[in-house]
């Protein structure tokens, strides 16, 4: 009973009448189970079909779904492409919008061009067109009064009446025109091309040593600053700056600013000192560049606000120092001016006027004072010296002849009697005497050393005299 | 400052002697010389006719007339009144009439250019000089006196001839590498010749002495090209002024421009003066319009002006040209260098009413002063640096480095200051109306603004 009911539950819910009734037995509705097998196996062929139906239409749409799919990638690419396309149209259109700006810009330009060079033709040709006029008017002039000459018998010709010829300018006859006048007037054309060639040229060697000189000084000012800064700046470079400082000395090493400017006549000297310069001021421009930045970058740091304020500070108080040093000069420069224009008398100004010498001048004063003395006690000295030598000379050329008369005395006193036995010693005995007397007075005949005598000297005297004697004696009177 | 009295004079002919003690002045066919201090009258000549040109020689004792209608030329002496000299040119005709720098020859240009003729008046010997050419400037003579130039045109080329002035004997003769030569000037210091080209070609050519081509200067083609050349005193600078409204500076030791002043009508960023005239109107009111006041003409005629320094930018007032005229008035018309070089004067025509003033040492502009009407002439102090300009009204305007100054002319009946001539010595100035001539004399200098 329980299948069946079971079944009769199935089959209702199937929708097909009932196979068992309740009230007739268990006897089975055979025609309406054959009925009810029929249906469900109709009803399960529709379902079978059904279902195969719906897998086809399954399999459709899978089908489909993949073809949209496919479908939905190519027009995806195909959007890109077309894109992109589009960029670059875009682009292409801009620079094309741009070449035609520019072509506009250029036709503008060369309408201008041509706008000015009609211009130009159109004032060539009224300028053209003027001097045509004013030639022809010319021409005509000039054919009426070919005409007029031509009818014209009486001729008028040219004629000069002075009164009476005047002299020349510069008075001079003038000269006849020959080849020498000719050569003159050439050498004095030449003369003049060549002094105004020297004066110019001289200008120009004054004005290149001038320059040499301002470039001399700026690289030894750049040099010097350039070393100087190597204290004062914050971020020193010590391999830079020791560069520069080799590099400089080895350049004045080769090129000795103490040299003679007759080395920078040749050109490689020349190249060397403005490459030098050039070098240098390329070096010192990036050192301030640098130093700009810095300050720069320092600005910004209010820790580094400080030195900025003891700059202006210091700037400040420099400004201050130079005014009064400006006002000191001044007043300075005020007295002195009152101290010259102030009048004063004679002797004042005078003694003003060399007061710086005063000392100077005093002292060589005295010294010349005593010198001048001196020199008059020399003259005294002198004169007496000079009387008395001419005394002495007097004296002495007195004594002299004196002598001479006591000698000759002695001589013709001489006896004969006394030494008539031997003559020849009395002449040796009178020769000794006089040899004797001669050497008794030896010192009496030395003048003076210092002295110069103009009268003769004794030995002189004695040679005139023939008395020099026989060297018997071994008596030197070589005086 | 004093004035003078008015004289008169016709044509603008009155020259002061080159030694500075003599005024000569032309009235009608008279010719009248006065003393240049006290202004009497020394000597009184009469002339054939009509004098188109009067010139004085360089000793100061002999003056030229000429007389273009007629072909003649009167020479009178001023230590030999009675002295008499006639040169008639005959059928020729007579163009120009010059002295030489010895004054004792006279160079006459006949009619259409044909020839130059050379009188001596001392041997009344005659020389001829061929095909001269009829351009601007074709005839200069160097500053010592020795050398004359004179541009020839023959065979549609031109040449220069170099000339001693000693015997005219033809030192050089050389052909020139322009189109169509407009002028020549030498340097001061006589070495070098300049030769320009007509304004249809910027060509500046510098020949040496002894005439070779030292240096060619061309700054642009096609448009028009120099239209007044100047050198400095001291023979360093030659300043070119030309249409396109600009100075160009050559310097003399590569003949290579060094500067370029330009003439913009907008003044902006420039360390330059501007000086604007401005005239200070009478307040005239009714009652003071009497007949008296009229006459006398002082109040309404002759306005009191000053100048006044504007501040920049500053426009100065242009006036564009006709296009389809020849020789437009645009362009720099007139240079002047002052005499120790320091200064360069211009004028350029289509800003007629402003005067530039450019500083040589610093090779920039000093000072543009700006007038109530065109500028007629100006011309420097032949001693200092010092500019005298006029404007056709009755007023004479001042310039130094320390400032300017307005000068009421006082003459009655409006004198119009067309044209002005320093003296040599620099203490006076020259002033020419229409018909009148006037004498300032400068005894302080004048440093106000």
């Amino acid at each position: 009973m329980g299948p069946l009911i079971f079944r009769h539950l199935s089959l209702s819910s199937f929708g097909l009448p009932p196979v068992w009734t309740a009230g007739g037995g268990s006897e089975l509705n055979i025609v309406a189970v054959l009925n009810c097998m029929y249906d469900l196996i109709q009803l399960h062929r529709r379902g079978l079909r059904t279902l195969e139906n719906m897998e086809v239409e399954q399999l459709k749409s899978n089908s489909n779904v993949d073809f949209l799919q496919l479908s939905t990638t190519r027009l995806k690419e195909q959007l890109e492409i077309s894109k992109r396309e589009n960029t670059g149209l875009l682009e292409r259109e801009r620079q094309l919008q741009l070449k035609v700006k520019s072509l506009q810009n250029c036709l503008k330009n060369e309408k201008e061009e041509v706008q000015k060079l009609q211009n130009v033709i159109a004032s060539r040709a009224s300028q053209y067109n003027h001097e045509m006029k004013r030639k022809e008017r010319e021409f005509n002039k000039l054919k009426e009064r070919l005409n007029q000459l031509l009818v014209d018998k009486k001729e008028k010709k040219q004629a000069i009446d002075v009164l009476n010829n005047i002299g020349r300018a510069d008075g001079k006859r003038s000269l006849w025109k020959t080849e020498k006048t000719e050569a003159k007037h050439e050498g004095e054309m030449y003369k003049t091309l060549l002094s105004d060639y020297d004066t110019r040229q001289r200008e120009l060697q004054l004005e290149n040593a001038e320059l040499r000189k301002v470039l001399q000084q700026m690289k030894k000012d750049m040099v010097s600053i350039l070393s100087s800064r190597k204290q004062a700046a914050k971020d020193v470079l010590p391999t830079l700056l020791n560069f520069i400082q080799a590099a400089s000395e080895e350049e004045d090493e080769v090129f000795d600013s103490s040299k003679d400017s007759v080395e920078l006549y040749c050109v490689h000297a020349r190249e060397k000192l403005t490459n030098s310069i050039r070098l240098q001021w390329r070096r010192l421009k990036s050192h301030v560049e640098r130093l700009d930045s810095q300050a720069q970058t320092s600005e910004s740091k209010t820790a580094d606000a400080v030195p900025r304020e003891t700059h202006e500070e210091e700037m400040d108080r420099l400004k201050l120092e130079i005014q009064q040093c400006k006002d000191f000069i001044q007043a300075q420069q005020q007295l002195l001016q009152q101290q010259l224009s102030s009048p004063c008398d004679e002797e004042t100004a005078s003694l003003l006027s060399d007061c710086y010498m005063l000392q100077e001048k005093e002292r060589l004063g005295d010294e010349w004072k005593t010198l001048e003395e001196q020199r008059k006690i020399f003259e005294r000295e002198r004169r007496n010296f000079t009387e008395a030598a001419i005394r002495l000379s007097h004296e002495r050329k007195a004594f002299e002849e004196e002598r001479a008369t006591w000698l000759k005395h002695q001589f013709l006193n001489l006896s004969p009697f006394s030494d008539s036995k031997k003559p020849s010693l009395s002449k040796s005995k009178s020769a000794f005497l006089i040899c004797e007397c001669l050497f008794l007075f030896p010192s009496l005949s030395e003048p003076p050393s210092c002295v110069p005598l103009t009268s003769p000297s004794t030995a002189d005297l004695y040679r005139t005299l023939c008395l020099i004697p026989e060297d018997r004696y071994g008596l030197d009177l070589n005086f | 400052m004093n004035f003078s009295e008015v004289f008169k004079q016709t044509n603008q002919l009155c020259k002061v002697s080159p030694d500075g003690k003599y005024l000569a002045t032309c009235v009608q066919y008279r010719l009248v010389v006065r003393d240049v201090s006290t202004l009497q009258i020394l000597q009184l000549y009469t002339c054939l006719d009509q004098v188109s040109h009067m010139e004085w020689s360089s000793d100061s004792l002999f003056i030229l007339c000429a007389m273009y209608n007629r072909g003649l030329v009167q020479v009178w002496s001023l230590e030999q009144p009675d002295w008499h000299c006639k040169i008639d040119e005959g059928s020729i005709g007579l163009v120009s009439s010059r002295w030489s720098p010895d004054g004792r020859h006279i160079l006459n240009t006949t009619e259409f250019h044909l020839r130059v003729t050379v009188w001596s008046l001392c041997t009344k010997a005659v020389s001829y000089i061929k095909h001269p050419k009829a351009c601007q400037k074709a005839v200069d003579f160097s500053r010592d006196g020795r050398y004359l130039a004179l541009a020839e045109r023959r065979d549609c080329k031109d040449y220069v001839c170099v000339f001693v002035c000693d015997d005219w004997h033809l030192l050089r003769h050389f052909e020139t590498e322009t189109q169509d030569l407009a002028g020549l000037e030498w340097s001061p210091n006589g070495c070098v010749l300049a030769v320009w080209d007509s304004c249809l070609e910027y060509k500046v050519l510098l020949y040496s002495l002894d005439g070779r081509l030292l240096s060619t200067y061309s700054a642009y083609e096609w448009s028009l090209g120099v239209k007044s050349v100047s050198w400095s005193p001291s023979s360093q600078f030659l300043a070119i002024g030309s249409y396109d409204e600009k100075v160009r500076i050559l310097n003399h030791i590569t003949w290579k421009k060094i500067a370029q002043f330009e003439h913009p009508a907008i003044l902006d960023s420039t360390k330059a003066t501007v000086y604007k005239e401005v005239e200070k109107r009478p307040a005239v009111g009714s009652d003071e319009m009497s007949l008296h006041s009229i006459t006398i003409g002082t109040t309404l005629f002759n306005t009191q002006s000053k100048y006044e320094i504007s501040p920049l930018p500053v426009q100065i007032p242009v006036v564009k040209p006709d296009p389809d005229r020849a020789n437009p008035k645009i362009g720099i018309s007139a240079l002047a260098f002052s005499s120790d070089s320091r200064y360069l004067a211009t004028k350029n025509d289509n800003m007629a009413t402003a005067v530039w003033v450019w500083d040589m040492q610093k090779m920039s502009l000093q000072a543009v002063l700006e007038q109530t009407s065109a500028v007629r002439c100006f011309q420097w102090d032949p001693l200092r640096p010092r500019l005298a300009l006029c404007t056709g009204n009755a007023k004479l305007y001042l310039w130094s480095p320390g400032g300017c100054v307005s000068v009421q002319v006082p003459a009655e009946g409006g004198f119009q200051v067309q044209s002005l001539n320093w003296h040599c010595s620099g203490d006076s100035v020259i002033l020419l109306g229409k018909e009148q001539l006037c004498l300032c004399y400068m005894d302080t200098d004048q440093e106000d603004k």
